[in-house]
């Protein structure tokens, strides 16, 4: 398959129409794949400034840097910002919309003008949320929690509140659209079991937005219902629980944490594969851990509320599911490790951020073990431990294999190669400056230091300080893939249909892809991963 | 499990001006492909309803469980009447819409749209006689927020009560007006011919909406109305 | 340089408790991390790719080794479920003899309550070797209370009553943080838990306390609300006696049955009509915004000290 196209003029999606109208219009799923890939990246800037100035402010005891509320604000829209905006849309908006319809052997999603129409609901949204940033901003913390966000605040809840719930059609039309386009639009001799494990994950995670986003929707609408016209479902004046708004926001909110997480491990499977030319190590166990995750990802969410007056029955209950969680990525992780046994392994720049996602999110799945263990749940609850450990979860996790993704995809993307070498250097300083970030946390949230706080006890100064300097390292990190990426759009080496020498359906059609992505209908006789039917050959 | 499972190679020819029908969207291999993935994506998008309901139907039964008593007391006071008429014209325009599907199945273009008009009739007539039964809400200072006042016992409580039925019943309400918009929308289409014995899955998948919107009414009227009524 | 203090103090019996759960997990998670990273360090040098179109080996992927690493974490994920329950359960239950003390959270501060009428804001003093009942609500929005010495943190919501224990094992000063965020000065919101030796605590009680005990508060508060003219103890009032009803079941009108606890007493203050007792009118006006939440803690104090048991004790 690697002949080179390189030297004759070829239509693909990004040049069969020019201008404006030919994007903002557009029904072509890679297009609106890339829509979706400027508007969160600019929302991750957003996102970034805001963790700069909290781990700025934390850099000393006392709250010197910005006021209380300044304070109170910026953490609640990183929260809100970095999860609505970025991190749940961030792989299925990008690479899902780019992705799915390819590897499946389709010529676009099910229902393309639905899909343009979530990436305008999300821009909508958005705009709804900057307009609450930018007048005054939101101080309730991104989970929202009754009564505080119905009565006491006074910042714009209203707003953000309206963006979210509208952000939420986006991300149900999307996985919407995903579920129909898997069940219904493989290509011949496409079988479930012949699927790429990115489409598991995908699936997954569409059945995730399809069945969670509508009970935040609710839960969002109560409470703005009850700021606007003060019905009072959660007033406790009236005999109202503020705790079934915790029931209901996490029954969505945890969940959510698998809308972000499940990409990046059908991510990772597709780079580990492709990086160590193999056939991923047990199959179908890594593609059904993907649904365990998803089904049990719904039974779990009280463990958010082990101090919050549940019954301790109702605890021992969450607590044993959350710890049957964490056996179906324990089985994910022990197969990416056993798939690269006598494979043949190489260091590009999307295998590292592979191993740096296997490696972080063991450590972040495992300090879920200490949340999910009543005993000690009580203690960390609300400290920096489940900072650090959400943050190894949602950013050394989620985030590392978005990143890994654009590496591996981006030759398909655009065409172009980046410096492979700057890649591996980004990868690398990602990772260490991301440990020396969230590690500290670990230890100051067995301390004691209660999250959300502006100014804190002296004597937890030292790791704070370490924890600043670690979010610099990661920020450059984060800044090298923004510069050369760029770079590369102009200047980058001409990729070829397939650069790294991997298999999937993606990969025997030109880079960019036609407009219909594959010139003739593929069809599939082999499983994925057949590694082992390629010939030889030498360089 | 699609029909184009079979791993055969006869592939159709993809430059080739699709398969005849006008209706048949390019990124389809034939009619039959997109009628599925637009029934399979109407009834994922009623899962998802069913989800946003259900948020409400919870803090409902959590709530009536603790305050049985004052959940008489509330639902007593909602015209019971009016309620079952209502209950009644909804089931009816149930039977219409089903009437409309079929017609567009055989292919009838009047009917279909003398059997959509009639739907739309009803819906508008549930929501006048829900109207009025808001505006008697409001007379008896029954609305949380406006000045509300009850009556029966524990006032306090029986706030969560009506903030609850106003929740539910809005929003069942705004549903059936989104639902009179798609069966315009539908009714234009019909209108203009576009239904053929082959391809009418907007009118079935439109009614596939309008059951669920009734299916809600039929879980609210028992919820709301038919509490403690032996007493 | 600042200090760099690596782990809390332990200052209750439940510490060593959470610790040891603790450093278990700390172990296996060590171990799973270093045998992980190892694995992949290992095969990624070892299998590393020597040739430009080399492609992996064909290995058999084996049932058993699947179902080795499925069960393996299963079996330490519930053997770390019993151990962290276990706690929890103790952690969730006084144990009978406490020295009972309110807490009521507002934005943003604690103020506490002692039964023998000392009150006190962001600090709280309490006696070694001793378990202490807190219970505690809000007058607005949710906190929590939160001792890391002692490792406890439950959350103080409105409308309800949390009960927290601790039995400090350690005299000196500890942090109290809100754990809950609540608002503009959360991370203000913070005080001291001084724990004295026995002696020192009696010296520190006779010092305070103006307004009589929290029982006597609420008997005048009693009398000055005129509950006393229906809620009679000679049975001839329009509201059932009092006498004895803590801690009694209750028959209501509606047939069901419940159990006179605080919060009963609070919700039969705040909204009368909810729960009336069988063989009465639904006639009792609601207190609510008449009573703040700390004179509501003195009522029912009183009401419990009708039951005539000492003062101070709770017994199950």
């Amino acid at each position: 398959m690697d002949t080179d196209t390189l030297a004759l003029p070829r239509t693909h999606y990004l040049n069969a129409e020019f201008g404006l109208a030919s994007w903002l219009l557009t029904t072509d799923h890679k297009r609106i794949g890339l829509l979706f890939l400027g508007s969160i990246s600019m929302f991750f800037v957003l996102g970034g400034i805001f963790a700069g100035m909290i781990r700025l402010e934390l850099l000393t005891p006392p709250g010197d840097l910005v006021s209380d509320d300044t304070y109170n604000k910026l953490f609640t829209m990183h929260g809100i910002v970095m999860i609505f905006m970025f991190l749940i849309p961030s792989i299925p908006s990008v690479m899902g919309n780019f992705f799915v319809p390819i590897m499946i052997g389709a010529r676009d999603l099910a229902f393309p003008r639905l899909n343009l129409l979530s990436w305008y609901i999300f821009m909508i949204g958005g705009c709804f949320t900057l307009y609450a940033i930018v007048t005054g901003g939101v101080d309730t913390g991104w989970t929202f929690y009754t009564p505080f966000s119905t009565m006491a605040s006074t910042s714009n809840v209203m707003a953000a509140a309206v963006g979210i719930f509208i952000m939420g059609f986006s991300s149900i039309l999307t996985g919407l659209n995903f579920i129909v386009t898997i069940h219904t639009m493989r290509a011949p001799g496409m079988t479930w079991f012949r699927m790429p494990l990115f489409l598991w994950a995908m699936y997954a995670t569409s059945l995730i937005n399809v069945l969670g986003t509508p009970v935040l929707a609710i839960t969002i609408v109560s409470v703005a219902l009850e700021r606007a016209f003060h019905l009072g479902i959660f007033d406790p004046a009236y005999g109202g629980d503020p705790l079934l708004f915790q029931h209901l926001f996490w029954f969505y909110s945890h969940p959510a944490v698998y809308i972000m997480i499940l990409p990046s491990m059908g991510i990772v499977s597709e780079l580990i594969a492709a990086f160590s030319r193999k056939n991923i190590f047990g199959y179908t166990f890594v593609a059904f851990s993907s649904l365990a995750i998803a089904v049990f990802g719904f039974l779990v969410w009280g463990h958010h509320m082990f101090v919050a007056g549940m019954s301790v029955y109702g605890a021992m209950i969450f607590s044993v599911l959350s710890f049957l969680v964490a056996v179906p990525s324990a089985v994910k992780v022990f197969n990416w490790t056993a798939t690269l046994y006598k494979g043949s392994v190489s260091y590009q720049t999307p295998m590292l951020y592979a191993l740096g996602f296997i490696g972080l999110f063991t450590i972040g799945g495992l300090t879920g073990l200490f949340l999910a263990s009543l005993g000690i749940d009580v203690h960390v609850t609300d400290t920096y431990f489940v900072v650090a450990h959400f943050h190894y979860i949602m950013v050394g996790g989620a985030l590392m294999g978005y990143l890994g993704g654009l590496h591996y995809w981006w030759p398909k993307m655009t065409g172009r190669m980046y410096p492979d070498l700057w890649g591996r250097v980004a990868a690398v300083v990602t990772f260490l400056g991301f440990n020396l970030t969230f590690f500290p946390q670990f230890i100051l949230g067995y301390l004691g230091m209660p999250r959300r706080y502006h100014a804190y006890p002296p004597e937890f100064q030292a790791l704070n300080v370490l924890s600043t300097a670690g979010a610099s390292v990661m920020g450059i990190g984060y800044l090298m893939p923004a510069i050369y990426l760029f770079w590369s759009l102009k200047y980058g080496p001409i990729a070829g249909p397939n650069p790294w020498g991997a298999k999937g359906l993606e990969w025997t059609t030109p880079s960019p892809p036609p407009t219909f992505n594959f010139d003739e209908t593929p069809v599939v006789t082999e499983p994925a991963y057949a590694y082992d039917t390629v010939e030889k050959k030498l360089a | 499990m699609p029909k184009h499972e079979s791993s055969s190679a006869l592939v159709p020819d993809e430059n080739a001006a699709p398969a005849s029908d006008p209706a048949l969207r390019h990124h389809f291999d034939d009619l039959a492909q997109q009628h599925e993935a637009a029934t399979l994506g109407m009834w994922l998008f009623l899962a998802t309803e069913v989800m946003f309901f259900g948020g409400l139907f919870s803090a409902y039964m959590i709530y009536r469980v603790w305050y049985p008593g004052t959940w008489g007391d509330a639902s007593r006071t909602l015209d019971i009447t009016l309620g079952t008429v209502n209950t009644i014209v909804l089931i009816t325009s149930s039977l219409t819409m089903a009437l409309a599907v079929h017609a567009a199945a055989t292919n009838e273009r009047r009917k279909v749209m003398s059997f959509l008009v009639v739907t739309m009739v009803l819906g508008v007539a549930f929501l006048g006689i829900k109207s009025f039964e808001y505006y008697q809400k409001f007379a008896e200072h029954h609305v949380p927020g406006l000045d509300f006042r009850f009556e029966g016992q524990a006032p306090e409580r029986a706030n969560l009560f009506f903030s609850l039925y106003f929740a539910m019943t809005g929003l069942h309400a705004l549903h059936m007006i989104i639902g009179l918009g798609i069966l315009s929308v539908i009714l234009y289409m019909a209108w203009r011919g576009r239904f053929t014995e082959a391809w009418h899955t907007p009118v079935e998948i439109s009614g596939l909406y309008w059951h669920f919107v009734d299916i809600i009414w039929i879980f609210l009227f028992p919820l709301l109305y038919l509490v403690d009524r032996h007493r | 340089m600042p200090e760099l203090p690596l782990f809390p103090t332990q200052a209750s019996t439940m510490a060593g408790k959470v610790d040891a759960l603790y450093f278990f997990l700390v172990s296996v998670s060590a171990f799973f991390v270093v045998l992980v990273a190892a694995l992949i360090i290992f095969f990624a040098i070892r299998y590393r790719r020597r040739a430009h179109g080399e492609v992996g080996a064909k290995v058999i992927p084996s049932l058993a080794l699947e179902l080795t690493w499925t069960i393996i974490p299963l079996g330490l994920g519930l053997v770390m479920f019993f151990w962290g329950a276990n706690v929890y359960f103790v952690e969730s239950r006084p144990p009978a003899e406490t020295l009972d003390i309110y807490v009521v959270g507002k934005q943003w501060m604690w103020r506490f309550q002692h039964l023998d009428g000392q009150r006190e804001i962001n600090e709280l003093h309490v006696p070694v070797g001793r378990a202490v009942r807190l219970t505690g609500t809000s007058e607005d929005v949710i906190h929590s209370f939160f001792v890391p010495a002692f490792r406890m943190k439950a959350d103080i919501i409105p409308g309800r009553y949390t009960t927290l224990w601790f039995n400090a094992t350690k005299t000196g000063r500890y942090h109290l943080f809100c754990a809950e965020y609540c608002g503009t000065r959360h991370s203000g919101m913070i005080g001291t838990i001084v724990v004295m030796e026995p002696s020192e605590y009696q010296a520190w009680l006779a010092g305070g306390g103006g307004e009589g005990s929290l029982v006597s508060q609420g008997q005048k508060l009693f009398q000055d609300l005129a509950c006393i003219t229906c809620h009679r103890a000679d049975g001839e009032g329009r509201g059932p006696i009092l006498d004895g009803v803590y801690g009694s079941k209750v028959d209501l009108v509606d047939g069901r049955i419940v159990v006179a606890d605080d919060a009963y007493i609070r919700e039969s203050v705040l909204s009368p009509s909810a729960k009336v007792v069988a063989g009465f009118q639904p006639i009792m006006p609601t207190f609510q915004g008449l009573v703040s939440e700390e004179q509501l803690l003195s009522l029912i104090e009183y009401v419990k000290s009708l039951k005539g048991r000492e003062l101070n004790t709770t017994k199950k």
